[in-house]
C-alpha cells in the first residue's frame, strides 16, 4: 500500500486516491504521420518495464485530478521523488538513487 | 526414470521409502547445447521435454535462477480452461486442455487435473450477450461451452447467492465443463523429472547475466556459472521478460504487475467447482486438500516485488463474501503475490525477436498456468523448426506493429 | 472430570465466574479468564483433534498463535459456526460450544485412526504424486475421498448476520506487541504526546510479563503491567489496543490490525441496547514509526513420538501453571537445550507437582536456573535427550539417552522414565513473520540460534525478536526504541526512568532441533516437525533424497508450513532438518518467506461493511422516485440505475417495448438520459481540444450547434462517442456514454496535461449538474411548445443539431435538438434539482399527445432501427470508426494527426476483410437472433468452422413489422444482399439476409420535420 506525495497537493496521501498511469516521459511522436509503422507500434505498445528504479505517470483521481511522475523502485517500492509533468527526475538509474 | 504407480508405493513401504531415487538430476552445466531454454518454470520445463520427447532434440539445458517451479508455477490459483473467445487465443488454449487430459499419464506423474468445470458468471445484459458470444465461438471452434441460467447455476452451485439482494445479481454463466484446477507445484516437477530422464539438463541456481550475440545472431547465454554456448535460445521468463529482453538489447510490448492470490484455511468440501466473476472480480474454486483459493485483481503500478496493495485483496474479499455470503466466517489463512507479464490485448507473445536464434514465449499475463504443456508444445516446436508453429503464428511480436491484436481482454479472467 | 488440573490458589483467572461449556458433547466448566485451551487442560482433555493424514490423536501443544492441534469448530448454532478456531487463542465464554474438526465417529475412538497406522506407511511426501494414475478415468472418485479426508472444519450453512468494520487510522508510533519490550515502547513514545497505537493479540496484555518469575520493582511482573497500563489510559493520544492481531505488514508502513470486538464474548456478536454490536475490527493504520515488538516463539525438539497428547513445549506449561492456575499433567520431564526452560519445571514444581527430570542436551548445564533447580533436588540427566515419547492418547513415558548433538547419533543406552507429560524446548525463534511481509529477508544469527527481522525503513525491533529477550534488556531496549521513534516523528521526550529487573545468569544454548533415535529416521517412530500437516523428519529427509532440495520444494513437497499456524512452530525446526540432510548451515538453506496473515482471519473481518449495497455505489438519477412509482424495470449501466422499461399492468417485457416503441413513432415518447456523461469543456484552445481528441472536425461549428463525435485510442480503436455542442465560442458541453463518463474525463485531462499543456482548456463534470429529458416522436414540438414561450420551435429556425437556450416550465434550460431514434426529438437539459417540475410538467401537457416513458430498451430497439451503435455493444476494443461505416465521421484533412488518426494506416487497419457494421434481417421475420450469435457463411455445420461476425444487436421491430439485428462481419460492406447462418447451440441453424444497418427512415425525413 503505497504513500505517494502529491506534488500539487503538497501532501502525502493514500494510494487509493490515485491511479497509475504506466512508462512516464513517452512523447507521442511529432508527426504521426511521417512515423514508420515499426516506431508508432513502439510508441503505443513497446515499455522499458524496468526492474528497478521506474519513471511513471501517476494520476491523483480522487485528488487533485493532476498527472504527475513518480521514481519508484519496482522491487522494493520505496518511492524517491515525485515531481509535476514537464520536469525531469533527480533520481535516475545512471546517477543513482542519490536520496 | 522409476516408474510411479501405487504398487510401487506399497513396494517402497516394505523397505522404508529408502530407495526412492532422485526426481530428476543436478548436474554440471556443459559448455554447448543444441539449445538452451531460460526459464525453469512449468512453461520452460514443458518445452524442453516436449523437445526431447517430440522432437528428439535432448541435448538441452533448462537455465533457472532459483529452484523449478519457483515463479509463477508456484503462485497461481490453478485454473484450467480453455474458453477464450478469438480463433486464435482459443486454438492454443484448447490445444493445451487436450495435452492436459493425458498429462499425468503421459509424465507418469499424478498433476491432479480435476475436470471440475469452470464457471464464468454473468452480472449485466452486456456480459450475457459477451457469455453468448463467447460460447458460440467456443462451441463452433470444438470447445465444450454452455450457457447456463440461473436455476441451472444453483444446481451445480447451490451455496452461491443468486438472489436479487446481491449489488450485482448473477443474470446467467458460461460454463466449461472439462475446465478445472490442477496441483501446480506438480506439474513443474512431474515436466521436470520427464525431460530429465529424456536426458535434459536441468541447472538450478543458474542466473543469467547476459545474451552473448555474434553479429544479430545468438551464441549463448553468460551465466553465474560461466558461458553457456547455443545457437537457438528459448526465453520463457514470465515475470522477467523485460530485463532477459534488455539484456538482449530490445524491448517487448509488456508491464510486469503484481497480481495476488490468497487461500483460506483448509476447509470440509463445499465448493465443487472453479466460479469466476470479471464483474464483481473475485474467482475461487477448492483445492483437494480444503482451501479456498482465490485469485485477486492485478495491481495498476510495475512490481517486480511478488506483493501488491492490501486494497486489492480487500476488494476481492468483498466480491466473494458477496457472492458466497457463508464464507463470511471462513478465515483467510495466507495471501501473496506473483508478477505477471502483461500485454497489451492480454494474449501471450510466442515468437522469433530481432536477434536470430534468439526465441520469446512470455506475456502470459493473468493466464500462464492453464497454457503450461500447449505453450511448452508449441514453443519445442517453433524452437526445433526456428519458425513460429502454426497455432503460435498469430502471437508474434509483429501484431504490435501491424496491429493485428488479439483482445482477450474479455475473456482472460481479470481484466486490467 | 471437574477441573481437575486446577490449582487451588494462584494464576489470573476470575474464579467468582465460573463458566460453563461444552467441548465435543461434553459440558465442563472452566473460569472467566481462561482460553478455551487452558480451560480443557484444567480439565484433564488430553485429545482435541486429529491430524488429517494419519489421523492421530492429538493434545494441545501450545499457549498462543504457534498451537498447530487444538484447531476447533465454534458454534452454538448453525449462523454462528466458526470453522477452524485455535483454541489457545479463543477466550471462554459461558454457553460456548466447541467440536473437534477430525476424526471419526469421534476423536477418541476414530476408526480413521485404524487406517492411518496401517496405511501411514504408504503415505510418505508427494505420494499422491506417484499413485491414483491408473486408470485415468477413475482419478475423480479418488479425488472425492481424498477431498473427503482432508479439510479442518465445515463453513456455516447460513448467512453470516454478525457485522465487521474497518477504520483507517493515522499515528506516529505504532507498538506491535505488548510484552515488556513493547510496553516500555509504548510507554516512552506516549509520553511524548506522540499519536501511539499499542495492540496486542491477546486478551490482556504484558506479554511473557504476565508469567514472569522475576519481580519488576520488587513486584510481581503483573503489576508493573497494571501500572504502565493505568498510565497509558490517560495519555489522550494513545490507543491501547488489546485482542487486536497485527496481521499484515505491507509497504510504506501500512499495518492492518485486527481487533476482536466481541469474538470473546459469543459466537454471535451481541446487541448492547438494541444495537448489535461489531464482531471484528480492521484498523487500517498508516504508521510514522512502527516498533516491532513481537517476542518469539520456542521450538519444541522433534523426537519419536513427538505428538503424543502430553507432550508440549516448555513455556506453554509455565504459561498455563502461571497465568491460568493449570497444571497440563502430573509428572513432568523436561527435554531442553537451554536454561529458559528450566522454568517449566520450577513451576511445575512450584505447582506441588512431580518433575521426574530435567534433560538437558548440554553436557555441563550451568545458570542461575539450573542451580535452583539442582538446589530444589530435581534430577538434572546432562548430555541427554528424550528420544522418543511412549504413549497413544497419552504420554505414559520418556525414553531418554545420550545423544551426541554433531554426530547426530544416540551415543548410549536409552533409559525409560515414567511420566505423563513431556516438554520441551529446542530454542527461541523470533516472531520475523510481520516484517517479513514487507519483502525483507529474515537474516540468521548464530549466537541466537535464530532468523531476525531484516531490515525495513521506519520499522525499529525490539526485545525478543532480535535476541533481547531477558526482561531487563528488552525494557531497555523498548524503552530507547520508544524515544528514538517519537523524536524521529517530530516530538521531544525523555527516556523513562526503567525498573528495577534481577538479572537471570542464563547459560549459553545448545543448537538442537531433530533429536537423533537408535533407528535411522526413515524407519524410526513418526518426528513429528509440522504436527498439523503431519510432516515428519523422515519425510524432510526423503524429500532431499528425491532431489526436492531448496526449501521451497521442501515446504511444497512435505506440506511444512502450510496449516493454519503457517509454520510458526516448526518451520525452523524443518529448515534445520533439510539443511543437516543436504550438509549446509541453516543460514545456506535458508528460509521460505512468510507472508500475511500473521494469524487467519475471517473474510468478513477483511470485507468490512463493503458488501451489498455498499459492495459498490449505485447512482440514481433526480427522476429515479417517480420511474420506480410508474413501475419501472431498471437496467443497470455503470453504477446508474436507467429505466429498462415501464410495464403497465400484466405486460410482459416484449408487449411493454413494442408499446413504447411504437409510441414514440406514431406519437411522442420521452426517456430520462440524465445518466449521459456530461463534460464542460472550457478555455480559449477547447476548439482545437477537440480536434485533436474526436475523430471529426470542430473547426467550424458555431455556436448554438451540436455535433456528433467519435473518439478512439491511439491504437485507432473507437472508445467513445456523443454529441457535443458549442455553447459560446470558448465553451463545449460534451456528452458521453453512461458507462465512459470518468474515463473520458480522466482521458481528456491526460492529454492536455502530459502532452498539449500549452492548449488553454479546462474540463469540468456537470453529469449529476444536469438533468436531461429526451422528448422524441411526431408530436415533441407540440408538447415542448406547451412548456416554453422564449424558444422559437419553428422548423426553419431551431433546426435539427441546433441548441437553445431558454425557460422550459418555467426554469431555464438548454434544448438540444439531437436525436437518437431518427424522430422530431429535443433534449430538454435543467438543473437537476428542477427536473422533476419540468418532468411532471412535461406529463401534465403531455398526455393528450400520448406521452410515453420509455426506457432503455426501447431507446435501443429505436437507435438499432436507425443503424446508430452503441459503444461497447457494437464494439468491443477492435472496431475502428470505418469498420463502423462511419468515415463521415472522421477527419481526414484536419491538419492536427487527432488521437487513433495513425492507427488506421496500418497494415491490419487497412485489411478490407475487417470485421464492418452491417444489418441482419433474418429470413424468418418473426425471429430475433440471439445476441451474441456467431456467424457462418455455410448452412452445413461442420465443427470446427470458420465464424465471420457475430450478432451484437437484435430486436423485433413493431415499426418495421419483423425482427432485425445488427452485426459484425467480416468484408460484412461486400457482403450485403448474400445470406449467411448462424448455428445455436440446440442444433437448430437460422438463416439472414445482410442488408444495410439503417432500417428505416435512411434520408432522415422523419427527423428533419
Amino acid at each position: 500500500m503505497l504513500h505517494i506525495y502529491c506534488p500539487h497537493c503538497a501532501e502525502t496521501r493514500e494510494e487509493e486516491e490515485f491511479r497509475p498511469k504506466g512508462e512516464a516521459h513517452i512523447a507521442r511522436p511529432v508527426e504521426p504521420e511521417a512515423t514508420s509503422d515499426e516506431d508508432w507500434g513502439n510508441y503505443l505498445f513497446f515499455r522499458k518495464n524496468p526492474r528497478g528504479l521506474h519513471h511513471e505517470l501517476w494520476y491523483h483521481a480522487a485528488g487533485c485530478r493532476k498527472f504527475f511522475n513518480v521514481t519508484r523502485d519496482t522491487v522494493s517500492y520505496q518511492i524517491h521523488e515525485t515531481y509535476k509533468v514537464g520536469q525531469k527526475p533527480s533520481v535516475t538509474a545512471d546517477k543513482g538513487a542519490a536520496k | 526414470m522409476q516408474h510411479y504407480s501405487g504398487f510401487g508405493l506399497v513396494k517402497h513401504a516394505l523397505t522404508y521409502h529408502e530407495n526412492w531415487q532422485r526426481a530428476w538430476r543436478n548436474p554440471t552445466p556443459k559448455k554447448k547445447y543444441d539449445i538452451v531454454i531460460v526459464g525453469g518454470g512449468g512453461h520452460g520445463l514443458a518445452t524442453a521435454y516436449y523437445l526431447a520427447k517430440e522432437h528428439g532434440i535432448t541435448n538441452v539445458a533448462v537455465v533457472e535462477k532459483g529452484w523449478l517451479g519457483g515463479g509463477n508455477t508456484a503462485r497461481n490459483t490453478t485454473i484450467v480452461r480453455s474458453n477464450y473467445l478469438w480463433d486464435e487465443a482459443a486454438w492454443l488454449y484448447e490445444h493445451a486442455m487436450k495435452l492436459w487430459e493425458g498429462l499425468s499419464q503421459d509424465l507418469n506423474y499424478n498433476v491432479m487435473y480435476s475436470q471440475r468445470g469452470v464457471m464464468n458468471l454473468g452480472h449485466t445484459l452486456q456480459d450475457m450477450r459477451d457469455i453468448h458470444r463467447r460460447v458460440n465461438a467456443n462451441r463452433l471452434n470444438g470447445i465444450d461451452g454452455e450457457v447456463l441460467d440461473v436455476k441451472q447455476i444453483q444446481e451445480i452451485v447451490p451455496i452461491m447467492d443468486l438472489s436479487k439482494n446481491t449489488r450485482y445479481p448473477v443474470m446467467g454463466a458460461s460454463w466449461q465443463p472439462r475446465g478445472g484446477v490442477a496441483r501446480h507445484d506438480a506439474v513443474a516437477w512431474g515436466f521436470a523429472r520427464g525431460a530429465d530422464a529424456l536426458g535434459v539438463d536441468m541447472l538450478q541456481q543458474t542466473e543469467v547475466t547476459g545474451i552473448r550475440k555474434n553479429g544479430n545472431k545468438v551464441v549463448g547465454v553468460e551465466t553465474n556459472r560461466g558461458f553457456i554456448a547455443a545457437d537457438t535460445v528459448g526465453v520463457v521468463t514470465a515475470g522477467n521478460s523485460g530485463v532477459l529482453a534488455k539484456m538482449a538489447g530490445f524491448q517487448l510490448p509488456i508491464e510486469s504487475h503484481p497480481l495476488q492470490a490468497l487461500v483460506s484455511e483448509p476447509m470440509k468440501p463445499i465448493l465443487d467447482t472453479v466460479v469466476m466473476s470479471n464483474k464483481v472480480h473475485g474467482y475461487v474454486s477448492q483445492s483437494d486438500k480444503g482451501d479456498l483459493v482465490i485469485g485477486a485483481g492485478i495491481d495498476g503500478y510495475n512490481g517486480y516485488g511478488q506483493r501488491g496493495s492490501y486494497a486489492t485483496i480487500e476488494h476481492t474479499l468483498q466480491a466473494i463474501v458477496e457472492m458466497f455470503p457463508i464464507f463470511s466466517r471462513v478465515r483467510m489463512n495466507r495471501q501473496w503475490g506473483g508478477i505477471v507479464d502483461t500485454c497489451p490485448d492480454a494474449c501471450p507473445i510466442i515468437s522469433a525477436t530481432p536477434v536470430g536464434g534468439l526465441f520469446f514465449n512470455c506475456g502470459w499475463g493473468t493466464g500462464g498456468f492453464k497454457a503450461t504443456p500447449g505453450s511448452g508444445n508449441v514453443f519445442a516446436a517453433t524452437l526445433a523448426a526456428g519458425k513460429a508453429h502454426p497455432l503460435a503464428a498469430p502471437f508474434s511480436i509483429d501484431r504490435f506493429i501491424s496491429g493485428k491484436l488479439i483482445d482477450e481482454h474479455g475473456a482472460a479472467g481479470v481484466a486490467h | 472430570m471437574s477441573q481437575q488440573n486446577r490449582l487451588g490458589t494462584g494464576g489470573r483467572i476470575d474464579r467468582s465466574r465460573p463458566l460453563r461449556f461444552s467441548f465435543n458433547g461434553q459440558t465442563l466448566e472452566g473460569f472467566a479468564g481462561d482460553t478455551l485451551a487452558s480451560a480443557l487442560l484444567a480439565n484433564g482433555v488430553d485429545v482435541v483433534g486429529r491430524s488429517f493424514k494419519y489421523s492421530r490423536p492429538r493434545g494441545i501443544v501450545a499457549a498462543g498463535a504457534e498451537e498447530p492441534n487444538a484447531i476447533v469448530q465454534l458454534g452454538a448454532t448453525e449462523a454462528g459456526q466458526v470453522p477452524n478456531v485455535r483454541a489457545t487463542q479463543q477466550a471462554l465464554y459461558g454457553g460456548l460450544v466447541a467440536a473437534s474438526t477430525n476424526g471419526w465417529p469421534n476423536v477418541d475412538r476414530d476408526l480413521l485412526g485404524v487406517i492411518g497406522s496401517v496405511g501411514g506407511r504408504m503415505m510418505p511426501p508427494g505420494f499422491y504424486y506417484k499413485t491414483f494414475m491408473a486408470p485415468a478415468s477413475l482419478w475423480p472418485k479418488y479425488e472425492k475421498y481424498i477431498r473427503k479426508a482432508a479439510g479442518l472444519g465445515r463453513t456455516p450453512k447460513e448467512k453470516d448476520p454478525d457485522i465487521y468494520d474497518h477504520i483507517n487510522r493515522h499515528c506516529d508510533v505504532l507498538v506491535i506487541g505488548a510484552g515488556p519490550a513493547g510496553l516500555a515502547a509504548a510507554l516512552a513514545a506516549g509520553r511524548s504526546g506522540a499519536r501511539v497505537i499499542v495492540c496486542d493479540e491477546q486478551d490482556e496484555m504484558g506479554g511473557s510479563l504476565l508469567d514472569a518469575r522475576e519481580l519488576v520493582d520488587g513486584r510481581p511482573a503483573s503489576a508493573w503491567v497494571a501500572s504502565v497500563l493505568a498510565e497509558l489510559a490517560t495519555l489522550p493520544e494513545v490507543l491501547v489496543l488489546p485482542r487486536t492481531t497485527a496481521n499484515g505488514y505491507h509497504d510504506h508502513n501500512f499495518v492492518t490490525l485486527h481487533e476482536r470486538r466481541t469474538e470473546h464474548l459469543a459466537d454471535l456478536a451481541p446487541s448492547i441496547n438494541g444495537r448489535r454490536q461489531v464482531r471484528a475490527r480492521m484498523h487500517r493504520v498508516r504508521a510514522g514509526e512502527v516498533i516491532l515488538a513481537t517476542g518469539t516463539h520456542e521450538r519444541p525438539l522433534v523426537f519419536a513420538n513427538n505428538d503424543v497428547p502430553g507432550s508440549m513445549v516448555a513455556g506453554a506449561v509455565s504459561t498455563y501453571i502461571r497465568r491460568y492456575a493449570v497444571v497440563p499433567g502430573r509428572r513432568l520431564v523436561l527435554s531442553t537445550a537451554n536454561d529458559h526452560a528450566y522454568r517449566a519445571a520450577l513451576d511445575w514444581a512450584d505447582a506441588g507437582r512431580e518433575v521426574v527430570a530435567i534433560v538437558d542436551a548440554r553436557e555441563h548445564p550451568e545458570g542461575d536456573l539450573v542451580n535452583e533447580a539442582r538446589a530444589r533436588n530435581i534430577r538434572i540427566i546432562p548430555g541427554s535427550a528424550v528420544i522418543e515419547a511412549n504413549g497413544k492418547k497419552r504420554v505414559t513415558g520418556a525414553q531418554v539417552a545420550r545423544i551426541d548433538i554433531g554426530g547426530f547419533k544416540v551415543a548410549g543406552r536409552v533409559e525409560t522414565l515414567s511420566c505423563d507429560t513431556i516438554a520441551s524446548s529446542g530454542g527461541y525463534s523470533p516472531v520475523v513473520h510481520l516484517a517479513a511481509h514487507t519483502g525483507a529477508r529474515p537474516e540468521w544469527r548464530d549466537d541466537i540460534l535464530g532468523f531476525v527481522p531484516g531490515k525495513v525503513p521506519g520499522m525499529t525491533p525490539v526485545g525478543g525478536v532480535h535476541g533481547k529477550s531477558a526482561i531487563a534488556e528488552a525494557l531497555a531496549d523498548g524503552a530507547a526504541a520508544g524515544v528514538a521513534a517519537a523524536q524521529r516523528t517530530g516530538f521531544k521526550v525523555e527516556a523513562p526512568a526503567l525498573p528495577k529487573v534481577a538479572k537471570v545468569r542464563e547459560g549459553k544454548a545448545a543448537a538442537l532441533y531433530q533429536v537423533p533415535h537408535v533407528k535411522p529416521a526413515m524407519r524410526a517412530p513418526k518426528q513429528f516437525v509440522d504436527p498439523q500437516n503431519d510432516v515428519t523428519a523422515a519425510g524432510i529427509e526423503l524429500a532431499t533424497r528425491e532431489g526436492f532440495e531448496s526449501i521451497e520444494h521442501v515446504k511444497r513437497y512435505t506440506g511444512m508450513g502450510f496449516g493454519t499456524d503457517q509454520g510458526k512452530l516448526g518451520n525452523i525446526n524443518g529448515m534445520a532438518i533439510a539443511a543437516r540432510c543436504l550438509k549446509q548451515t541453516i543460514p545456506q538453506t535458508g528460509t521460505t518467506v512468510f507472508r500475511p496473515n500473521y494469524t487467519p482471519i475471517t473474510f468478513g473481518a477483511i470485507a468490512g461493511r463493503h458488501c451489498r449495497e455498499f459492495f459498490d455505489p449505485r447512482r440514481f438519477t433526480a427522476l429515479h422516485a417517480w420511474h420506480v412509482e410508474h413501475g419501472a424495470k431498471f437496467e443497470e449501466v455503470g453504477q446508474w440505475m436507467r429505466p429498462w422499461y415501464f410495464p403497465r399492468g400484466n405486460e410482459t417485457m416484449h408487449e411493454a417495448v413494442q408499446r413504447e416503441c411504437r409510441a414514440v413513432r406514431e406519437g411522442v415518447g420521452i426517456l430520462d438520459a440524465s445518466t449521459l456523461g456530461k463534460i464542460e469543456i472550457q478555455g480559449k484552445d477547447a476548439r482545437e481540444f477537440l480536434n485533436r481528441i474526436y475523430t471529426n472536425a470542430w473547426t467550424k461549428l458555431d455556436v448554438g450547434k451540436c455535433r456528433y463525435g467519435l473518439m478512439c485510442k491511439d491504437d485507432g480503436m473507437v472508445m467513445d462517442d456523443g454529441v457535443t455542442a458549442c455553447i459560446g465560442d470558448n465553451h463545449f458541453h460534451m456528452t458521453t456514454t453512461t458507462g465512459g463518463a470518468a474515463a473520458v474525463l480522466d482521458w481528456m485531462e491526460l492529454w492536455h496535461q502530459t502532452e498539449w499543456p500549452e492548449l488553454e482548456v479546462y474540463f469540468n463534470s456537470v453529469t449529476d449538474h444536469w438533468a436531461a429529458m429526451a422528448i422524441n416522436g411526431p408530436n415533441a414540438r407540440k408538447l415542448l411548445a406547451e412548456l416554453t414561450d422564449d424558444i422559437d420551435l419553428a422548423r426553419d429556425n431551431f433546426k435539427f443539431m441546433d441548441m437553445r437556450e431558454g425557460t422550459v416550465a418555467g426554469v431555464p434550460a438548454r434544448v438540444y435538438r439531437i436525436s437518437f431514434t431518427g424522430e422530431l426529438s429535443y433534449e430538454i437539459n435543467v438543473q437537476a434539482n428542477h427536473a422533476l417540475h419540468v418532468w411532471k410538467a412535461l406529463f401534465e401537457k403531455g398526455e393528450k399527445y400520448g406521452l410515453t416513458p420509455y426506457g432503455t430498451e426501447t431507446m435501443h430497439v429505436l437507435r438499432a432501427e436507425k443503424g446508430f451503435i452503441i459503444v461497447g455493444q457494437e464494439t468491443d476494443g477492435s472496431m475502428t470508426p470505418e469498420d463502423l461505416g462511419m468515415q463521415w465521421c472522421v477527419g481526414y484533412k484536419k491538419p492536427f494527426s487527432w488521437i487513433g488518426r495513425r492507427a488506421l494506416t496500418r497494415p491490419d487497419t487497412k485489411r478490407e476483410d475487417r470485421k464492418q457494421l452491417v444489418g441482419l434481417k433474418p429470413l424468418d421475420p418473426q425471429l430475433v437472433l440471439d445476441e451474441g450469435a456467431q456467424i457462418v457463411l455455410e448452412k452445413e455445420i461442420r465443427i470446427p468452422m470458420p465464424m465471420v461476425g457475430h450478432v451484437t444487436s437484435s430486436y423485433y421491430s413493431p415499426n418495421l413489422g419483423h425482427s432485425f439485428a445488427l452485426a459484425v462481419v467480416k468484408g460484412g460492406s461486400q457482403r450485403i444482399g448474400q445470406t449467411v447462418y448462424l448455428p445455436m447451440a440446440d442444433g437448430r441453424v437460422h438463416a439472414a439476409e445482410v442488408v444495410s444497418p439503417v432500417f428505416l427512415d435512411a434520408e432522415g425525413a422523419r427527423q428533419n420535420v
